[in-house]
């Protein structure tokens, strides 16, 4: 009789817990997407919770001070880890998708103060959605600066002795 | 030279390590003292040599020789000294040995002390804290070397510990320097804090092992480990403040607290670590929930060494990037084996763990704390099924989705509102057997007083009916523990005949865990008063300003006055301040200077907030961006975080009650002798801690 109260409790408890998982998840999930992902996707992407990552074209980036409204292009980069170390690691990955002009762009919008870490060739990872003039507004915009921490050899030009 | 020498001594601490592990367990299967003895010497011996080769990595770390690869990465000429020391811990080499070194130093500590009756459990804890530091030493010595350097070979630059054949080596001009982010003092003491946090947990886990080998499974292993537990709570809490705390003065965004991975990978040891401090309680008390604090304690140190992995491999801002280190599938390799082979032990030991007393009341003490370790273990499932669920996706639909920081708030706040609750109502009732009544009678007084202040506040302050729980729930906490504490003393006095504040000192005195609890539980209140300020009620703007322009925020308003940029040469910092000046109420309150460093080492900037904090609030000032030529014009962005102060008074009361409850005093097993009197003193009282 004591244990089956206890049991039960337990199964309460257990059941509170799930739902919350559960209806979290789907009040929350974010669709991490590629830029080729989004461009293939192309209307029915439009309004969906997305995370968004890719290279950072330093030479797109404007920002409005007045409005605090930062506007950059991102450059496809695979969303798949194995593919990028296969391809020499994400520094590597990153200068190349920069540097490489057949690959898709998407335009970012995002409003708020510029990120110490926006510069070109950086890993921007993104949630927000896509508008339907293809714009990818962003909510929330974290950087990734691979080189400093994974480039461990340094450019020869520095003296050696 | 002194390169060689750092990694010829961790390979010799290595080896040593490694001699302990089989001599202990020789030892001990053998019955030889004489052997166990050695393996303890071994043991001792390590943390000399592990300083040794810490001092010669520090010495290059001092001395600029960017020779060296990892000094390379995380210094720079322009570093002060005290930042290249602390460059230590600041990447992921350094901090493995790190690592090492703690835990050699606390095991050390801990094979010096008098074994005497449980001289049994020396070898195995000897062998669990070996097992583990031969990880970390061979992770640094075969994996992540910090002392490798750079060879020129053919014309090449390449790592290597060893000169290659025909190699001369390279010495690059300057370093990189440690990412600007990471030099704020808080950043120096927050991870050697998390750090201390995560090796202390080793030790009681080695206990608990020592204790499952031997099968001595009462609650000696707890007794021995109870300060421990207690001080690496203590660390792993402070660690995860100092981090809120970093957070909140570097990062700009005026918040504290982001839900990211590496930050989650941090609090999981401390809800499973929180969970056992509850429940080592009930196995003391009643002699229960044996079991579940063995698997609680399991689960901590595999938390712990996960955690480690996640917070220092570089790795920011997805779990997916773990897969980019080549020590991740070892510490997963480890991680898992530990796992396997301390469940193994739990399972083969299952019948001696039974429980001696069955759980008879729902509403009894022990059955609270059991639905507290629940709650924390809801947490957890919560934590880790966000952590893992991008895997999870994508291994059954093929498609990567990820959560973020709202599903973590949406799913525990239920869950952390409970634990508010129940610790306002778990210290009310009785071991054994407690009832809705005698609950009732003994919060009724509290809850009324509670129920006032959030009627108050419902018209003076707010009407959002999550807010309003969240204040009548903190309320409620501090109401009864207020009046646990003057009922205990009041009892004291009229038993004892001594004035309050004797009486009050000395109930303290007799029961350190359970008043440093409950102080420890106020703080979590003050704490949470915070939270739920800035959570719920932050409101920000945002303004390019002229020269005397004004910007309006809930009763501040700020008048940007100048702002003047200079360098730095010998810092290698471009510094841009801007000089605002803040009127509440039309009152001339004072004046905020919002900078932005310019790192010209790393090419980077770093936004200081202006911050102005009072109780009520704190007004948050960013420069964001200011127009060079003419000087005249600046952007802010502004954030009234109401309360958010309460957060870190709270944290210091937290750490008064800890060390009030973790504070040496006499041994306990001299404590019965006083039994009568303490007891006394609590009769009053609903329960005897």
């Amino acid at each position: 009789m004591q244990r089956n109260k206890f049991i039960l409790g337990g199964l309460l408890i257990l059941a509170a817990v799930v739902y919350l998982i559960v209806s979290s998840t789907q009040a929350s999930a974010e669709y991490f997407m590629t830029v080729d992902e989004i461009k293939a996707e192309g209307s029915s992407a439009v309004g969906k919770s997305l995370r968004l990552s890719g290279a950072v074209m330093g030479d797109t980036i404007q920002y409005d001070a007045q409005t605090l409204t930062l506007q950059f292009d991102v450059a496809h980069v695979s969303g798949d880890n194995d593919e990028i170390e296969a391809q020499g690691g994400l520094a590597e990955v990153l200068f190349q998708a920069v540097n490489d002009p057949s690959r898709q762009r998407i335009t970012v919008v995002y409003n708020g103060p510029k990120p110490d870490l926006l510069r070109g060739e950086a890993q921007a990872i993104m949630t927000g959605h896509i508008g339907d003039d293809g714009i990818f507004y962003a909510e929330e915009l974290l950087l990734k600066c691979p080189t400093r921490y994974e480039e461990a050899v340094p450019e020869q030009s520095a003296s050696n002795n | 030279m002194i390169a060689e020498f750092g990694y010829g001594i961790a390979l010799v601490s290595f080896l040593v390590a490694v001699y302990s592990i089989f001599a202990a367990v020789y030892g001990a299967t053998k019955k030889s003292a004489s052997m166990v003895e050695s393996a303890r010497r071994a043991m001792l011996l390590t943390f000399p040599l592990i300083s040794l080769a810490a001092g010669a990595l520090i010495y290059l770390l001092v001395t600029n020789q960017f020779n060296v690869a990892f000094v390379y990465e995380v210094t720079s000429r322009s570093m002060p000294t005290y930042l290249k020391v602390t460059a230590w811990w600041g990447g992921q080499a350094g901090s493995l040995l790190f690592w090492s070194w703690l835990l050699a130093a606390f095991t050390s500590a801990v094979t010096l002390r008098k074994w005497d009756r449980d001289i049994e459990f020396l070898p195995w804890v000897i062998v669990v804290c070996s097992v583990t530091l031969v990880f970390f030493l061979g992770m640094v010595i075969f994996y992540e070397n910090p002392f490798t350097r750079f060879w020129l070979v053919n014309g090449s630059v390449e790592p290597h510990m060893f000169a290659p054949l025909n190699a001369t080596i390279f010495t690059p001009d300057d370093g990189n320097g440690l990412n600007p982010l990471l030099r704020h003092p808080g950043m120096v003491i927050h991870p050697p804090m998390l750090y201390l946090g995560f090796v202390s947990y080793v030790i009681p886990y080695a206990f608990a092992m020592a204790a499952l080998i031997t099968g001595r499974t009462d609650d000696r292993w707890i007794r021995l480990t109870r300060r421990w537990s207690l001080w690496a709570w203590l660390f792993l809490s402070f660690g995860l403040v100092l981090g809120g705390r970093w957070a909140y003065d570097v990062l700009g965004w005026g918040g504290y607290w982001g839900w990211d991975p590496v930050e989650i990978a941090a609090f999981m040891p401390w809800l499973t670590g929180t969970a056992f401090l509850h429940s080592v309680m009930i196995q003391e008390k009643r002699g229960m929930l044996k079991h579940w604090n063995m698997i609680l304690v399991i689960l901590t140190y595999a938390l712990v060494i996960f955690g480690t992995f996640l917070t220092r491999s570089g790795v920011l801002s997805s779990v997916h990037a773990f897969a980019n280190s080549p020590i991740g599938p070892l510490f997963m390799g480890f991680v898992s084996t530990t796992l396997v082979a301390s469940i193994a032990l739990v399972i083969y030991r299952w019948p001696t763990l039974r429980s001696e007393t069955e759980m008879k009341s729902m509403l009894s003490r022990e059955a609270l704390f059991l639905l507290n370790n629940l709650l924390f273990m809801s947490i957890l499932v919560v934590c880790f099924w966000g952590v893992i669920f991008p895997l999870i996706s994508e291994l059954f639909t093929g498609q990567k989705v990820t959560v973020g920081p709202p599903f973590y708030e949406r799913a525990t706040a239920p869950l952390f509102s409970a634990l508010l609750f129940l610790s306002a109502v778990a210290p009310l009732s009785a071991w054994g057997h407690s009832t809705i009544q005698t609950l009732g009678r003994a919060i009724w007084k509290s809850a009324a007083a509670a129920a006032v202040v959030t009627i108050t506040l419902f018209f003076t302050y707010t009407n959002k009916i999550g807010a309003l729980i969240g204040f009548f729930l903190i309320a409620l906490i501090l109401f009864v523990t207020f009046q646990e504490f003057w009922r205990g003393t009041r009892a004291r006095q009229q038993a004892q005949g001594e004035n309050f504040l004797t009486a009050l000192s000395r109930l303290m005195g007799r029961n350190r865990r359970r008043y440093g609890g409950y102080i420890i539980h106020i703080s979590m209140a003050l704490m949470a008063i915070g939270i739920l300020g800035i959570e719920l009620f932050q409101t920000s703007t945002q303004g390019a300003l002229a020269k005397d322009e004004t910007l309006t925020i809930s009763g501040y308003t700020l008048q940007y006055k100048e702002l003047a940029s200079w360098e730095d040469r010998g810092e290698g910092v471009n510094y841009t301040r801007a000089v605002v000046d803040i009127f509440k109420d039309g009152e001339y309150i004072g004046e905020l200077n919002p900078r932005i460093d310019y790192y010209f080492d790393s090419q980077q900037n770093m936004t200081i907030p202006g911050n102005r904090s009072t109780l009520k609030d704190d007004l948050y000032v960013l420069l964001v961006d200011w127009q060079p030529v003419s000087a005249v014009g600046a952007t802010f962005k502004v954030y009234v975080n109401p309360l958010v102060n309460w957060l870190w008074i709270g944290s210091l009361v937290f750490l008064v009650g800890i060390v009030f409850a973790a504070w040496p005093d006499r041994d306990p097993a001299e404590e019965p002798a006083r039994r009568s009197v303490t007891q006394r003193a609590n009769q009053t009282s609903a329960a005897d801690d």
